[in-house]
């Protein structure tokens, strides 16, 4: 058994008591349990890879938010919060809500009737081998780069909160992650996260409970925002007007159709790794209604996450800085500002739920990364070109070898990251704005027949090419953001919007003017892969109430509601 | 575990939420009798017992309701397809 006392540091941001330290430990066991049930139940490719497409749609529909519910998703956005005030929330809503509710009712019917076990499968079935190929090995290495780098902040996170050694805090976590995604496949993942969803809420929602009533409720908050650091905190809308007048420097157009529109769509209807979670379901209802499912909840997040970063620019005695300056001064960073509130409000026991749900928070998202990766290797990759006609065992053991392989990949590159911190920056850059030609390239084999098999491949590469010229030509001359992002005066977050709007723009364009200089497929071909050609199920015989089109509007109606509360 | 029979994803979900909403309701009554030197803020509200509390009964709710054998087809809702089924060995 190993000890906990040793690892720990004599000074950190909380300190646990044994309750908690009992609750965090039974998490580990139960999602190590689960995993072992499972083992016996994942012995099919469609089983391990796909859990057995028998998912219901609450059950796909939890599992899609929580894959994307990383740790650093949650003390990454507090911290934003803080930073930027409310203006964060746009990552949740109009970030999230219109392209989640758009891939539940006008893609999903491609990806789930096309039977295909990837997002990169689904570009094979459209436009052939080269654009699968050239999609997977991108998903592929920037996935497990992007699994290092959270595994990385999260042992970070662990060092500074609660004293964990660094390494303890990467190897305990990532392994228990290989453990019940190698024996369980696609289903354990699914199963873990519904339940890191769960204590998600339950660890997270006591702080803006406790927060607001510390703060003496929203109008009491405004107002000491308002004295402690500006009312333009909290306006969600009304401070876009121009780049200078709020703390993101930022514009509306930047956040409606660079985050809005490219960013979002590109991330939540083409990104294996929440897309995988919804062909995960039983039916083709069922999949139309987990994205849903999965927007209602996503609105509700900024309430765990934003507004506890906001109750800290009212409540906390103490100024947050940037990490910088904070390992300067000794103070605290804008990072540790959900564990500062968490240790501000939360005794014994909750202490341990709180941190428990971000541990799970980080094993969602790391499950999630690595489930991804190994059925885009095994399917796209090994089967695709490396191994073709192996029997279906070999593939499903391949599955099990490739989730060992993923971690111990992240794992290097958390220890990469440690060396040149450097590298998470690059990665995060390109990531955002790599995944907006893939958008391009979907949504116009999905809903465009005349789009050729040679303009997606053209338009995918070049357009992620220009991504990656647009990022290296801002590096080397910082004068060109000026180009790039409209405007001299944009910050970090605004460059990778407008770089993701324009590459997806240069993705569109070269796949329209190639698509035209060369020959379509006859619409018998794209039978089950196009719009117009594709006959989809009526769903007269199921009552309006019911139907994912009236549920999509009700999640749509709140989100306006939602952000006319706080314009 | 049960052999042949497949346990609910939420019959896992209220095991956990039973575990822990048992500890942090103790741990919060615990303090209740014997107050802390450096209380947390808010420790007058005993937000301890009364979120330990109501984990702990949705945690035997859902154990109640979904434990493996109990209803239909040996898995409680498992027969209304409300779970993640295991194909039958």
């Amino acid at each position: 058994m190993i000890s906990i006392a040793p690892l720990c540091a004599a000074s950190t941001l909380v300190h646990l008591a044994p309750v908690d330290l009992v609750i965090i430990v039974f998490y580990f066991v139960l999602v190590l349990a689960i995993g072992l049930y499972l083992k016996g139940r994942s012995q099919t490719g469609e089983d391990f890879f796909m859990a057995g497409r028998e998912m219901t749609a609450w059950v796909a529909g939890l599992s899609f938010l929580s894959a994307n519910l990383g740790s650093l998703e949650l003390m990454g956005w507090a911290a934003a919060a803080y930073q930027y005030g409310i203006l964060a929330t746009h990552w949740y809503w109009i970030g999230a809500i219109p392209a989640m509710l758009f891939l539940g009712l006008v893609m999903m019917p491609f990806y789930y009737i096309s039977k295909t076990h990837s997002v990169p499968g689904y570009l094979k079935l459209r436009y052939g081998e080269s654009s699968r190929c050239l999609a997977a090995i991108s998903f592929a290495f920037m996935t497990v780069l992007m699994s290092g780098i959270n595994m990385y902040s999260m042992a970070l996170v662990m060092k500074v909160v609660l004293g964990w050694n660094i390494n303890f805090s990467i190897w305990i976590s990532s392994l228990t992650v290989a453990v019940y995604v190698a024996l369980g496949g696609l289903r354990s993942a699914i199963f873990n996260e519904v339940l890191q969803f769960v204590l998600i809420w339950a660890g997270s929602l006591l702080i803006p409970i406790l927060g607001l009533i510390d703060a003496g409720g929203w109008t009491a908050l405004q107002a000491r925002i308002a004295h402690n650091a500006s009312a333009e905190y909290t306006h969600l809308w009304s401070t876009l007007g121009s780049f200078n007048n709020n703390p993101m420097g930022i514009h509306w157009t930047g956040i409606v159709f660079g985050l809005g529109f490219v960013i979002s769509f590109g991330y939540w209807t083409t990104d294996f790794l929440v897309v995988q979670r919804v062909l995960a379901a039983k039916d083709l209802r069922a999949a139309k209604m987990a994205p849903i499912i999965g927007a209602a909840f996503k609105m509700m997040v900024p309430f765990i996450v934003i507004l506890p970063g906001l109750l800290a620019l009212a409540v906390l005695p103490v100024k947050l800085t940037g990490e910088t300056a904070a390992v300067a001064s000794g103070g605290h960073s804008y990072n540790e500002v959900l564990p500062l509130m968490l240790a501000r409000y939360c005794g014994p026991g909750l202490l341990g739920l709180g941190i428990t749900a971000l541990i799970a928070g980080f094993m969602s998202g790391m499950a999630g990364n690595v489930s991804a990766f190994t059925t885009v290797w095994t399917y796209d990759i090994y089967r695709a070109l490396i191994h073709k006609n192996a029997s279906d065992r070999h593939y499903v053991s391949m599955g099990r070898w490739t989730t060992v392989l993923g971690v111990l990949i992240s794992v290097g590159t958390a220890y990469l990251v440690m060396q040149f911190a450097s590298i998470m920056d690059y990665v995060q850059a390109l990531f955002a704005t790599f995944i907006a030609p893939l958008f391009g390239t979907v949504i116009l084999g999905m809903l465009w027949k005349r789009t050729t098999s040679e303009g997606g491949f053209w338009g995918l590469l070049i357009g992620t090419l220009s991504s990656m010229g647009m990022w290296a030509w801002v590096k080397m001359d910082p004068n060109a953001l000026r180009y790039v992002a409209l405007s001299p005066h944009a910050r970090v977050m605004a460059e990778d919007m407008y770089r993701a709007l324009w590459s997806w723009v240069v993705c569109v364009a070269v796949t329209v003017i190639v698509s035209y200089g060369t020959k379509p497929r006859s619409p018998a071909e794209l039978t089950g892969l196009v719009y117009g050609v594709t006959p989809l199920p009526s769903e007269a015989q199921v009552a309006f109430y019911k139907r994912p089109a009236f549920l999509a509007v009700v999640v749509g109606l709140v989100f306006v509601v939602f952000n006319l509360m706080v314009w | 575990m049960l052999s042949g029979r497949s346990i609910s994803i939420w019959f896992f979900i209220g095991l956990c939420l039973v575990v822990d909403g048992a500890l942090i309701l103790a741990a919060g009554l615990y303090e209740l009798a014997h107050p802390p030197q450096f209380p947390v803020v808010l420790f007058n509200l005993h937000a301890s017992i009364w979120w330990g509390g109501p984990l702990f009964l949705f945690g035997v709710l859902y154990c109640y309701r979904f434990f493996p054998g109990w209803g239909k087809n040996g898995g409680g809702r498992a027969a209304r397809g409300e779970e993640i089924h295991a194909k039958q060995s």
